[in-house]
């Protein structure tokens, strides 16, 4: 039990460890401000080979040639936007992560917003209906008299015709 | 008029499968090209046959071309070699060997025959980032003014010849 508990966090340690070791370059920068914008430049842009992993998890070599890409822009003193510009000219939209809002990414955008709308109207909806249905089954004192004798009405009855049947 | 939410399931599903099969249909590797209609980017890479010539944009552009990426190290490119000697007599290809290795490619184009007017050297695929190279073989149609005109993605067969490149060809030709 013990050896499979390791065994277990061994795993969850490698799966966990597994996008950060994925990919392995040797890159020096001067400080650790550019290092820091390099790994997150990395995460936001997307591997245009191996479309479902970010720049920085793919060991692919056209992943590889952007990272060094990336990295010499850093170098230059690119700002980040210039080096998105750079890639998004030769890769298209595609290559970020993060699409810009424009007239046709508005849609992808707007459907989360437009998801939660719907969802809130039918939530209002189905409350305004219960709530209705609620009020409908409490009577008022006119209507419980009725439903009172119609109650023992059918009480006296059922029994005469039990009594019948003895 | 209750009845009719009992088709509201129905409704969800039929869409849902519609846009869920329209979905397989595509396919996941074909990426719109930012480079149609653009300018063959500006380059300064050695030829592949020999080491001290220099080729730039301007040794490629002036006719209506294909512009072929290739390497020896990708086999969709050995599966695409023999069509590309076919074509070389009905219009000229430019190679752009990339990321590969000068030895290998020489030998590969000995043993195979060379359907290229020349090959351009891309050893670190620095032409091939300026293309928006993503895996190779990759064929680019560009018109007498240098504009990339089509990009096809994957092997160029009699089939993708006829239905997708020559019609942009011949369409290019025809503007004169």
């Amino acid at each position: 039990m013990k050896q499979l508990c390791l065994r277990m966090l061994l795993l969850i340690g490698f799966v966990a460890s597994g996008s950060s070791l994925a990919a392995i370059d040797t890159y020096e920068f001067a400080d650790e401000q550019t290092r820091e914008r390099f790994h997150h430049l990395n995460e936001e842009l997307r591997c245009p080979k191996c479309q479902n992993q970010a720049l920085g998890d793919s060991n692919s070599a056209i992943a590889t040639d952007l990272r060094r890409e990336v990295y010499r822009l850093l170098k230059e003193g690119k700002t980040d936007r210039q080096i998105k510009d750079f890639l998004v000219a030769r890769y298209g939209e595609y290559i970020l992560y993060r699409p810009e809002l424009s007239s046709h990414t508005l849609m992808l955008w707007l459907a989360p917003l437009l998801m939660l709308l719907i969802g809130l109207v039918v939530v209002l909806v189905l409350v305004k209906r219960r709530r209705s249905v609620v009020q409908s089954t409490t009577l008022d004192v006119a209507e419980q008299e009725n439903l009172k004798t119609l109650l023992e009405g059918s009480d006296t009855s059922s029994e005469a015709e039990s009594n019948k049947r003895d | 008029m209750r009845r009719v939410y009992l088709f509201v399931p129905l409704v969800i599903f039929l869409v849902l499968a519609v846009l869920l099969g329209r979905g397989l249909m595509l396919d996941p590797n074909k990426m719109p090209s930012a480079l149609i209609d653009q300018s063959v980017p500006e380059f300064n890479l050695p030829s592949l046959a020999s080491e001290e010539r220099i080729l730039t944009r301007a040794d490629v552009v002036g006719d209506v071309s294909l512009i072929n990426v290739w390497g020896t190290w990708c086999p969709s490119c050995m599966h695409e070699h023999p069509y590309l000697m076919e074509l070389a007599s009905q219009i000229p290809i430019i190679g752009v060997n990339y990321k590969d290795v000068r030895a290998d490619a020489e030998k590969w184009l000995v043993k195979l025959g060379n359907p290229y007017v020349m090959n351009v050297f891309d050893e670190m695929g620095t032409l091939g980032i300026d293309l928006g190279v993503f895996g190779a073989p990759e064929t680019y149609v560009i018109d007498r003014q240098g504009m990339v005109r089509y990009k096809h993605v994957g092997v160029v067969d009699k089939r993708v010849w006829l239905e997708r490149l020559k019609p942009v060809v011949d369409q290019l030709r025809g503007e004169g």
